[in-house]
């Protein structure tokens, strides 16, 4: 079936380690997301997956054999591309025929698969046009259609929305959620964009540096970063994170900020005694913040952003570090320049060692 | 903000008020700067305009005028005006349709072969290797040799006592391939590719160079490998280059004259008398100037047919991508 593995997997180029010590398992008929910034190898994790690079050291499993000396055209999967790549001087039909033709398989049968390809993905007027005649949306369904006619065990998408504008990458990203259902099939997609990543995933794995950071379902990613980059990447706006040193406020642990002492559970009181971090970021996601006259915080309302939906309320601690409060539109919004307090509950704090990045407690 | 509205600037009156002096007429200004553009792009193009019309109208409308004219036997005797009789007589001539059979078989010989070799050694320097770059700078390098140096170095390689290649051959002490009626062309035509390689390398690579690594990719995970994918996707992609390339490299064959002059003379038996070189023999050897005129207009009108059919013919093969 449709399983990938990925097993201490590395790869250089020249100095550059672009995937490092790399494991991944993804399940039959899961859609898994690689999520990370520009550069940090989640490319070049998919097109190790396709046969596309050869990795330095580890092992690559699709279905339920070891890859690594097997041909891309023999792994049984289909790509992809960010520009699609579809054949210039071919025309839709003969660009989705095109994997079936290499294969050898009669002109009859492909003909039939070609034609539900296309109609699986509305081509079948479009079938006489070359890709030079489409517009971006529909190159990327011929992209699609290609992909999806013989019926791989494994879809790797790089990017596949990137080029498309944001009124059809959202209708788009909705069919391939529906496609993937339809096909049953198990889905590797690559994007550096975490609404992608958070809308379409079944479980998300979030890639820094060469290296995986997060494999969780997106909730859990969002709920509990497993460090403090997840933490900073995932949400919009991000979450916000003050850098201080354990302290005792009252006689209790909590954490001193040059901004305000900041309050914590017993829970995480423990954790914190519990690890060796001297610095921790506490993390407080802009949605769990408050804005009042009272709290542990005093700040200074820098910014008022309005987005229709909601207010983002930019504010300024008093040793100047900013901290964005995300406000529904029925909430009083604050005069630019006022003093304010900001206030949260303390099971929301996200707590990592500032100098590993780690995680500390739940 | 002002409360009150800036006035628009008044609209012109036909009428000059008292005192003024009257507007120029739109119409006349637009006249004139329409004068002026023209006086600067005449400017512009004298230059090129002059240079084209020394070496290249002129000579051109001279060759007609010659062409109409029978050359005397002997020198300082006047040329007798004879019109198209002369192109009759030269364009039926055996000397003529050999040299056109013999231009036509080296444009076979060498535009193919140079054609495909430039090719083929593309596709081999397109191979993400070490040292490639060297290789690369090999295959590049007839096209910095000239047509003499060319020449020469098979000239010595073709000697039948010092020869390396009438070594190999096990020829030595025998006729020269040059002096082979049988094998001067294929000889000359040899010289032609190898000097041809590097233009035609270079064009197909920098062909190569344009074709998107991710359809090569994608070709790899459809399971086109090897000759499917040179044969479906590499080739169509290359269209537009080769077709530049046969164009051009016809030209360039229908004009060869260098290697002609060091290595045959249009020998032996004018089995290697190509057009340009009978022209310039016809002028230079024969000293007639009117059969050369004629054969030379001859060979204007082939080219031009010839580059307007391949033109015609090829654009309808062609794959021009996105």
């Amino acid at each position: 079936m449709g399983q990938v593995a990925l097993r201490g997997v590395s790869k250089h180029f020249g100095a550059v380690e672009a995937v490092r010590d790399f494991d991944l398992e993804v399940e039959d008929q899961e859609f898994l997301v690689l999520l990370g910034p520009s550069g940090c190898g989640k490319s070049t994790v998919l097109r190790i997956i396709a046969g596309l690079e050869d990795p330095d050291r580890g092992t690559v499993v699709i279905g339920d054999r070891a890859v690594n000396d097997v041909e891309p055209k023999d792994r049984d999967i289909a790509m992809v591309f960010q520009n699609y790549a579809l054949y210039p001087h071919m025309t839709v039909g003969r660009n989705i025929d095109f994997p079936l033709k290499c294969r050898g398989m009669p002109k009859p049968e492909r003909a039939g698969l070609v034609a539900s390809a296309a109609e699986a993905l509305g081509l079948t007027t479009l079938l006489d046009r070359r890709p030079a005649q489409l517009s971006g949306g529909q190159r990327q369904r011929v992209a699609l259609a290609r992909a999806i006619v013989r019926r791989p065990q494994v879809f790797l998408m790089d990017e596949p929305l990137s080029n498309l504008d944001a009124k059809l990458r959202v209708q788009t990203r909705t069919e391939l959620i529906e496609l993937q259902r339809r096909l049953t099939t198990t889905f590797v997609y690559v994007t550096h964009d975490q609404i992608e990543g958070m809308t379409m995933a079944d479980r998300l794995a979030v890639m820094n540096e060469g290296a995986l950071e997060q494999v969780a379902p997106p909730a859990e990613v969002y709920a509990h970063p497993a460090s403090l980059f997840v933490a900073r990447f995932i949400g919009s706006p991000p979450m916000n994170t003050v850098t201080g040193t354990p302290a005792r406020l009252d006689g209790e642990l909590g954490i001193g900020t040059s901004g305000g002492q900041i309050p914590l559970s017993p829970a995480q009181r423990q954790a914190v005694e519990a690890s060796a971090a001297t610095t921790i970021a506490v993390g407080m996601r802009p949605e769990r913040l408050t804005i009042g006259t009272t709290g542990p915080l005093p700040a200074t309302v820098a910014v008022v952003e309005s987005l229709g939906a909601e207010h983002h309320v930019i504010c300024r601690l008093t040793d100047d570090q900013e901290v964005i409060v995300r406000i529904g539109t029925d909430a009083a919004v604050p005069e630019e320049g006022a003093a304010v307090r900001l206030d949260f509950g303390v099971e929301h704090l996200h707590l990592f060692d500032a100098t590993t990045g780690d995680r500390i407690g739940r | 903000m002002s409360a009150t509205v800036d006035p628009l600037p008044a609209a012109p009156t036909d009428r000059p008020g008292p005192g003024e002096v009257p507007e120029p007429d739109p119409g006349d200004r637009h006249l004139r700067r329409r004068r002026r553009e023209r006086l600067l792009a005449a400017a512009l193009l004298a230059p090129s305009a002059l240079v084209f019309a020394v070496f290249v109208f002129y000579p051109f409308a001279r060759n007609i005028y010659l062409s109409l004219y029978s050359t005397p036997p002997f020198p300082n005797l006047p040329s007798r005006f004879v019109g198209l009789s002369q192109y009759s007589q030269v364009l039926g001539s055996h000397n003529f349709l050999n040299s056109l059979w013999v231009t036509a078989l080296f444009v076979v010989y060498t535009v193919p072969a140079g054609l495909l070799a430039g090719l083929l050694l593309a596709l081999l320097a397109h191979q993400k290797l070490k040292g490639i770059r060297v290789f690369r700078t090999v295959f590049a390098s007839p096209v910095a040799t000239s047509v003499a140096v060319a020449s020469v170095i098979f000239f010595t390689l073709l000697n039948p006592q010092v020869g390396l290649f009438t070594y190999w051959l096990g020829q030595q002490n025998q006729l020269s391939v040059l002096d082979n009626p049988t094998w001067a062309l294929v000889a000359v035509s040899v010289v032609t590719v190898w000097q041809n390689i590097g233009l035609s390398f270079i064009l197909m690579s920098a062909g190569l160079q344009a074709v998107p690594d991710e359809l090569l990719e994608a070709c790899e995970i459809d399971g086109a490998k090897g000759w499917a994918r040179l044969r479906h996707v590499v080739v169509p992609l290359l269209s537009p280059t080769i077709f530049f390339a046969v164009v051009v490299g016809t030209i360039l064959s229908l004009q060869s004259f260098g290697q002609i002059d060091l290595l045959t003379q249009g020998g032996p038996l004018q089995r290697t008398n190509l057009l340009v070189y009978n022209i310039y023999d016809q002028v230079f050897n024969q000293n007639n100037e009117g059969r050369a005129a004629v054969m030379a207009i001859a060979l204007f009108f082939i080219t031009l047919v010839l580059a307007l059919v391949q033109i015609r013919l090829l654009e309808r093969r062609v794959t021009y991508g996105n």
